[in-house]
């Protein structure tokens, strides 16, 4: 597939200088509170990927028909139907994990990013790019969940997708877990880290 | 009676919005620079949650749930709506912000100057959202509860983001790392301002 250079630039670029969640502040309200464990995580990210790139070709599909005065309450319930489709879907083929998401799959409805993407690039864009533009800020949310979900489980749990990673012979040393990574405000900490690593690498991105 | 006490008490200190669920922090982190504009969010989300949380509940018990529309006939014991859940509480919580707003332009122009620009903002706050997701997932037994669980999951968002405001108006005199400015360290001052609340935990009502 052959992806033209301004298009390469809309799907990766969320993944790094134009982040999401650690550049453009979007998304951070529902990335922190299932990242204790990396199977939802995972699971989070992919829903929020999904709804986000359809939401964004949807009404970019639909952009030049919605009047400008109820484009909110649109976006809204075209974000609301695909997320209750996202929400039968884990009911029925991953129960387990959407017990444990409970609210959260609901609250991708106003995750800042969806209706950030949708207003920022969607309203002025084709469905192509805003398609692209939809799973590339999709990814880089992801992303950050996937790894502040990697060290939350592994110190603090010891194990990674449920499997023991840290072997026994080292808790026979007298390593133990650190229960504080799986309690909530361990999850800003860590996404603080990793804005101060991404930002004492990139010195563009720091503020004054 | 102490059912709506204990509901208040713990929506505010133990399952407060922010600090035990992360809920509503876009708006917490990008309008938390000073103290006048956190209060005047803070309390927009207050009533938007009290008004909202008890018109959801209704709907909840009466079109949503499992058999609720047994009052428009006995036929439909069996109906379950609560796929739909989602889309209703979203849209009763959007028309009811631009509702508000129009009242509220109308009838007392200065408070619409100080809290209009927020009100918008306030349709896609995800604490509003989530209190009615909590309230479908909680169960409450009664309207009352469920109206005391709003203003109090409220008060709550906005003792935290008035407190923040605050902390960080000081933060300008001190000296952060330059990577950490900004955003990196309001993550952490959220961070360490949720183990404090930790400690109201243990309390029993």
């Amino acid at each position: 597939m052959g992806l033209s250079e301004n298009n390469k630039k809309i799907l990766l670029g969320p993944l790094g200088k134009n982040n999401p969640i650690s550049v453009q502040m979007l998304g951070i309200c529902s990335a922190l509170a299932v990242t204790s464990k990396l199977e939802p995580a995972i699971v989070m990210a992919v829903s929020v990927t999904v709804v986000t790139a359809f939401s964004n070709l949807v009404i970019s599909l639909l952009r030049n028909t919605i009047p400008s005065r109820i484009r909110i309450i649109v976006q809204l319930v075209v974000v609301a139907a695909l997320v209750t489709i996202v929400n039968e879907v884990l009911k029925a083929f991953a129960y387990d994990v959407s017990k444990q998401l409970s609210v959260f799959i609901g609250l991708i409805i106003t995750n800042c990013i969806v209706m950030g993407r949708l207003e920022a690039f969607a309203l002025g864009n084709k469905p192509g790019p805003s398609f692209l533009d939809g799973i590339g800020n999709g990814l880089g949310y992801g992303l950050i969940l996937i790894v502040v979900g990697f060290f939350r489980e592994l110190l603090g749990s010891g194990t990674l997708l449920g499997f023991q990673v840290i072997p026994q012979s080292f808790y026979d040393m007298g390593y133990a877990n650190n229960g504080l990574m799986i309690l909530p405000p361990m999850a800003l900490i860590v996404v603080a880290c990793i804005i101060w690593f991404q930002r004492s690498k990139d010195k563009d991105l720091q503020e004054k | 009676m102490q059912d709506i006490l204990s509901t208040f008490v713990r929506s505010i200190f133990i399952d407060n919005m922010i600090f035990a669920y992360f809920l509503g922090m876009c708006s917490f982190l990008a309008v938390s620079k000073n103290v006048k504009t956190a209060m005047g969010l803070g309390i927009a989300v207050v009533f938007v949650l009290a008004a909202t949380l008890p018109l959801n509940y209704l709907l909840e018990v009466y079109v949503l749930k499992q058999g609720a529309l047994v009052w428009l006939s006995p036929e439909f014991a069996n109906v379950d709506l609560s796929f739909l859940g989602f889309i209703l509480f979203i849209a009763v919580v959007a028309s009811f912000v631009q509702l508000v707003e129009m009242v509220v332009e109308k009838f007392s122009p200065s408070l619409y100057a100080s809290l209009g620009i927020f009100l918008p903002l306030i349709a896609v706050n995800c604490a509003i959202l989530g209190g009615a997701l909590f309230m479908q997932q909680k169960a409450f037994p009664n309207l009352g509860v469920a109206t005391v669980y709003g203003l109090g999951s409220g008060i709550g968002w906005m003792l935290a983001i008035v407190g923040m405001a605050a902390i960080r108006e000081k933060l300008q005199y001190s000296d952060i790392p330059k990577p950490l400015k900004g955003l990196g360290i309001a993550f952490i001052l959220t961070a360490l301002m949720g183990i404090g609340f930790m400690s109201f935990s243990g309390i029993k009502i």
